[in-house]
């Protein structure tokens, strides 16, 4: 089968570290990016798409197709960006990148696992093109918009749920980002989740402790993230975020008639010890100076184990 | 006499949703305020209690809508939109979920006050791209909102009427078409919801002073079509008055002033209802006379656009509807 095939060409660890490199050299290329999510969340994303979600064979074209337009009863050819992850047929599972600012690195992870191509990422963040900065419901991978934090859990119980009604086996998973346990809503889902008995809906959580802000304790503590989640009635597995093993253990965690969060612990700067430099604005790194692009282009390289990118002149 | 009718929306809900089960009833810890109790009790799998977390069952309605349900979401009109907002543009309306957005208690309608007053839910549904308006002006009306709602392909909000509804139309709704209730050449009148029923009490006085009447009711209010709304306009000798219950920006009479501007209709309009100022507690007749949503207010309305008085006293204008603010059922009227 052609979704087979897709899957394992490479090994886990071959498309974190992808994950980590094509992030670098984008970012490298453009000035800036988000590269401290790529360092976090490489073995998580790679986990997923490599491993554990059972999805189909990609419904459209591995070049992106520009920007079509938004939803509207006047253009009836607008689809979302789902199809990159298959079909959404009944046995197959879904997935929400619910911090929309990850898209980078989701797209990164697509093309990785042989879903788009890499000419996909050089329409990152363009005009007219539908690889957007913070990803839409039309970017390649993404199925809602997540990009106001705290709603992605939301949306998915409530698909959860009427895909338990229909007897579908597909599961359907959220990738979560630690930033939004401090909006109420992910209370509110995590409550009704559990209340319903919805335990075919399962979130892998990057806790990397980063917002925009900086680190998270300094803009608002969010204390025991497994206590919570349990207090109200969601089940919760701490894992090291860049341990497959663990992640592998973990999502086999009983959790009968509730939501299973996995809360994978993760590094910034992971694959990328240089980064710590620029702790605590790590949320969207844009080099100072070229000066501090040529050192960043240099150290990383090193520690990814890579030539430095040749990013040319200018930007 | 008026006919008046109890709990309509109970039995239309119920009837409307064991048709069709693909139908959902969602809650928000409002359940007999939104006549939905009986059906929570008879039909639990079809029933998801959400509690008092709009947030969340705004997006959780949108998940429904993807995996290809039809929720239908029950709370008082104000807490859809105020609290949630941007669930409702994120989860519902920009990917046009087909989420059928019950809003209850619209306008003065409630004693609540403030928080529970939804006066400015009109405006703030017109902005919103892919989103459709229907409002409910009687029994009928309210019998038909299911059904209507339900047929259109993405979200809608309804402003649907409880408790004792008077019967003033005897045919549903059909989404998109006014109903013309009177066709004077003097005046023509704009109404929606309840401030219908204050329009038909003063329509006998003004025709007794001489003011030939023209009538319109909307019931769909959002998308709208300029073009029979121009026709009637340009059928009246001397302008526009709109009443409704909601503030008088981004309302019906925004919206009569929005076509009549783009058309370059040179008449005058008197825009009544809400004047820039929140509502308080109080009953429904006392808070349509203290802030002008009555037959009175329509009458001095109407006299303001024609420029003169019309001697129209209290005493003339058809009798109001009484009815019990705290009736036995819901002893908060809320």
């Amino acid at each position: 089968m052609a979704e087979a095939a897709l899957k394992n060409t490479k090994t886990t660890e071959e498309v974190a570290f992808g994950i980590r490199a094509r992030v670098f050299e984008h970012a490298m290329r453009n000035n800036g990016g988000y590269l401290s999510q790529a360092c976090s969340a490489a073995e998580q994303l790679a986990w997923l798409y490599n491993e554990e979600l059972n999805l189909g064979a990609p419904t459209l074209p591995m070049i992106p197709k520009p920007f079509g337009g938004v939803p509207s009863a006047s253009n009836p050819d607008y689809h979302t960006g789902a199809g990159y992850n298959g079909p959404a047929e009944p046995e197959y599972d879904r997935l929400f990148i619910a911090p929309a600012h990850y898209a980078l690195v989701a797209y990164a992870t697509l093309i990785e696992v042989g879903r788009m191509a890499p000419e996909g990422l050089e329409m990152f963040n363009k005009d007219g093109s539908s690889v957007e900065m913070i990803g839409a419901e039309h970017s390649p991978g993404m199925e809602v918009h997540n990009g106001t934090l705290g709603i992605g859990f939301s949306t998915a119980a409530g698909l959860a749920w009427g895909r338990k009604r229909r007897g579908e086996k597909g599961r359907t998973w959220v990738y979560m980002s630690d930033g939004e346990v401090q909006e109420g809503q992910t209370w509110e889902a995590i409550a009704a989740a559990s209340h319903h008995g919805i335990d075919n809906l399962y979130a892998l959580m990057d806790v990397n402790r980063q917002q925009c802000d900086g680190a998270m304790n300094s803009v608002m503590e969010v204390g025991d993230i497994k206590e919570k989640i349990e207090a109200f009635g969601g089940v919760a597995v701490w894992v090291d975020g860049h341990d497959l093993d663990q992640m592998r253990a973990a999502v086999r965690t009983p959790h009968r008639g509730k939501p299973l969060i996995i809360l994978a612990n993760s590094s910034p700067f992971r694959g990328m010890p240089y980064l710590q430099l620029r702790f605590p604005r790590l949320h969207y790194v844009r080099f100072k100076s070229e000066r501090e692009r040529a050192d960043m282009n240099r150290e990383i390289a090193r520690s990814l184990g890579i030539p430095p990118i040749d990013y040319g002149k200018g930007h | 006499m008026v006919e008046i009718v109890n709990r309509p929306y109970e039995k239309a809900f119920e009837r409307y949703a064991r048709a069709n089960p693909e139908v959902l009833c969602l809650s928000a810890d409002l359940t007999s305020s939104c006549e939905i109790d009986k059906f929570r009790d008879k039909y639990p799998e079809q029933f998801l209690s959400l509690g008092m977390a709009e947030q969340n069952m705004l997006s959780f309605a949108g998940g429904l809508g993807l995996a290809g349900f039809r929720p239908f979401i029950h709370t008082f009109g104000v807490f859809l939109y105020r609290r949630p907002y941007d669930q409702l543009m994120a989860s519902i309306a920009y990917p046009r979920r087909k989420v059928r957005l019950m809003g209850f208690l619209p306008g003065i309608t409630t004693p609540g006050g403030m928080t529970h007053q939804a006066i400015e839910d009109i405006a703030v549904m017109r902005s919103i791209p892919n989103m459709t308006i229907l409002e409910t002006g009687d029994a009928t009306e309210v019998e038909s909102i299911c059904e209507a709602a339900d047929s259109i392909d993405g979200p809608v909000y309804c402003r649907v009427l409880r408790g004792t509804v008077p019967r003033l139309f005897d045919t549903p709704i059909e989404v998109g078409r006014m109903r013309e209730l009177s066709l004077g050449d003097d005046v023509l009148i704009v109404t929606s919801g309840i401030t219908t029923e204050e329009a038909l009490r003063a329509k006998g006085a003004l025709e007794g002073a001489g003011v030939s009447v023209r009538h319109l009711h909307l019931n769909t209010i959002k998308p709208f079509d300029a073009e029979a709304m121009l026709d009637h306009i340009g059928s009246v000798r001397h302008g526009v008055v709109t009443l409704e219950n909601h503030v008088t920006e981004g309302g019906i009479g925004s919206l009569l002033a929005e076509i009549m501007a783009d058309n370059g209709v040179g008449k005058k309009l008197v825009r009544l209802g809400l004047k820039d100022t929140y509502a308080h507690g109080g009953s429904r007749p006392y808070l349509m006379k203290y802030y002008g949503l009555d037959a009175t207010a329509l009458v001095d309305g109407v006299g303001r656009l024609l420029g003169r008085d019309l001697g129209i006293g209290e005493e003339q204008l058809a009798a109001t509807r009484v009815e019990a603010v705290h009736s036995k059922e819901k002893a908060e009227a809320l």
